[in-house]
């Protein structure tokens, strides 16, 4: 096998084991994708009636791009608080692979995973808000380019994020959750950021889901075209090329604090 | 593979003290103190164990034996101290050594709600073997230690203590590694089971000429298979030879001193009582 194919190889090893997990978790997975298409349709409907097809987009697409950009920054790190609790951390840690590679492998699944679920929610809001939204002028090239791209920086938050559970299990997973929402609250998901307060908005602005919502908003209600947004794909690209690196140097330390200090077992 | 004057420290908040109940604020004042206390797990361990050797330690709870296995399998930065596998350092290495290590640990550590098969497939791809190589390589360790491969696409979680631990096995030796380290491995055995371990872990050493580091609870096995055997108290070793010479190190009224004796007599402890 050459290094390449072997490194693939090793990055499915993870892909694989995920889903497997999806598999057995099924009664899960099922309570996720109802809550999903639920909380889609809650926010969508809270416009139908009371503003134009436009405004049901808008929340719509806060409520999608939303879904989609949390597992994104959720799936690794999930994935090492998962391990912590099984004690398999030690065991995939003590593996020969590159640390890269199996970080690789965990977000290719964020991705896919993440894709997945948007997807099929995606399908489903169709039944609901049929003549209530006009997607016929949406640019869906845009919209998926922009979520291609957008996609590098939250795998870089996803990164940084997957530390907290490899120091502690418990703390980590809430650590998680609060740098979570605190993107939520800065990103404008359901409202432009300038309704936040001004010392608020400086931190919108190095949001790269401000900037992922914005363009595809501009596409899907606007049909905004790919040259029309390079600004918005240029910063997030930009900051995607700062994130991951940012994320693997800072799981390498994390991961070598760990050995120093003995975080890495469970029991035994 | 050579340790050379290893030393880990755990820090560990000091408790307050049990006798009296803590006053509020002695509560308050302990929760921003940082004074730590300091557990020497592994206080200065030295040892080399040749190609075709098993290596026994055996120590009582606590005494730094998991510690130990944990630093040689790159899971712990030591404190000071080398360790070498085959030339390669486990802290400048680690990759390399990695390469040539795999480890038994005492709790099974698997993905619960999958399958044996599915942990063991997972294991394998970390490790470069080839599925279908693995699968069958898999099958006859598995038949060969006892566990019965109809239910190896049993979710792992129905599977007993004992039936884990022959997954973790399997998992061990299905990358056939030049350094094997097992810690405990053959705790929540039954009899039979044991024995067939002990075999195919003599088997192993004699076919790969691997290097074998064992920690046992149990004197028989240690004393049936290990070329040399430790003993560790407090991170520190206390004795060290062939099960021979550590007998020969107590002297018992009325015959010879079994390997239990040794060990009582050098760590003051009860086995029985440590459960
Ligand atoms: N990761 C860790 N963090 C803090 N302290 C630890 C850690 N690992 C071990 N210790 C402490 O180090 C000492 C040695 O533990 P170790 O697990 O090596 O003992 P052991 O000989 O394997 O015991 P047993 O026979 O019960 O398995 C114990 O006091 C333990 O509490
Ligand atoms: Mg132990």
């Amino acid at each position: 096998m050459t290094k390449l194919t072997h490194e693939i190889s090793v990055s499915y090893a993870f892909i694989e084991r995920n889903f497997n997990l999806l598999k057995r978790y099924l009664n899960w997975e099922i309570l996720f994708f109802t809550y999903s298409i639920v909380n889609a349709l809650t926010i969508g409907l809270i416009m139908v009636g009371r503003g134009s097809s436009r405004d049901v987009l808008y929340l719509v697409i806060g409520a999608l791009i939303w879904g989609f950009l949390s597992v994104m920054m959720r799936e690794v790190s999930d994935a090492i608080t998962w391990e912590r609790w099984e004690g398999t951390i030690e065991y995939t840690f003590m593996a020969p692979i590159h640390r890269m590679t199996h970080l690789v492998g965990s977000c290719f699944f964020a991705i896919l995973y993440g894709l997945l679920r948007t997807g099929i929610v995606l399908a489903v809001m169709p039944i609901f808000f049929g003549k209530h939204v006009d997607l016929s002028g949406a640019n869906w090239l845009t919209m998926m380019v922009v979520v291609a791209v957008s996609s590098l920086s939250f795998i870089g938050i996803g990164l940084i994020a997957a530390i907290f559970p490899l120091l502690s299990p418990e703390k980590g997973q809430a650590a998680t959750g609060i740098l979570q929402s605190i993107v939520l609250l800065i990103s404008g998901v359901y409202y432009e950021i300038d309704v936040l307060p001004s010392w608020l908005q400086v931190l919108s602005k190095i949001s790269p889901a401000t900037y992922t919502l914005r363009s595809i908003r501009a596409a899907m209600l606007d049909g905004a075209s790919i040259a029309s947004q390079t600004h918005n794909l240029i910063l997030l690209l930009f900051i995607g090329l700062i994130t991951i690196p940012l994320g693997f140097w800072v799981f390498d330390q994390g991961e070598k604090y760990a050995k120093r200090v003995g975080r890495l077992k469970r029991s035994g | 593979m050579v340790v050379h004057q290893v030393i880990k420290h755990f820090y560990r908040k000091k408790p307050l003290s049990a006798d009296e109940k803590p006053s509020f604020m002695q509560k308050v004042h302990h929760l921003f103190r940082r004074d730590k206390e300091v557990i020497k797990a592994v206080d200065t361990i030295s040892f080399e164990v040749g190609m075709g050797q098993i290596y026994g330690i055996l120590g009582p709870n606590g005494s730094g034996k998991s510690t130990l296995i944990r630093l040689i399998s790159t899971l712990l930065l030591p404190d000071s101290g080398h360790i070498t596998v085959c030339g390669n350092d486990v802290v400048q290495d680690s990759f390399k050594v990695r390469q040539m290590i795999n480890r038994v640990s005492v709790e099974a550590s698997f993905f619960k709600k999958l399958s044996s098969e599915e942990n063991l497939i997972y294991a394998a791809r970390l490790y470069g073997v080839p599925v279908r190589q693995a699968r069958r390589k898999a099958g006859q360790i598995l038949r060969r230690i006892g566990f019965d491969t109809k239910r190896i696409d049993e979710q792992m979680e129905n599977l007993s203590r004992g039936m884990q631990q022959k997954v973790a096995i399997a998992r061990a030796l299905l990358t056939s590694p030049i350094l094997l380290l097992l810690d405990e491995p053959t705790t929540g055995l039954d009899p039979k089971s044991k024995r067939d371990v002990q075999q195919c872990v003599d088997e192993i050493r004699h076919e790969h000429d691997a290097i074998i580091l064992l920690t046992t609870h149990d004197m028989e096995e240690a004393e049936k298979m290990c070329d040399r055997i430790a003993i560790i108290d407090d991170g520190k070793f206390i004795a060290e030879g062939t099960a021979k010479e550590l007998k020969s190190l107590v002297t018992k009224a009325g015959g010879e001193a079994t390997l239990e004796d040794v060990f009582i007599e050098l760590t003051g402890n009860d086995l029985r009582e440590e459960g």
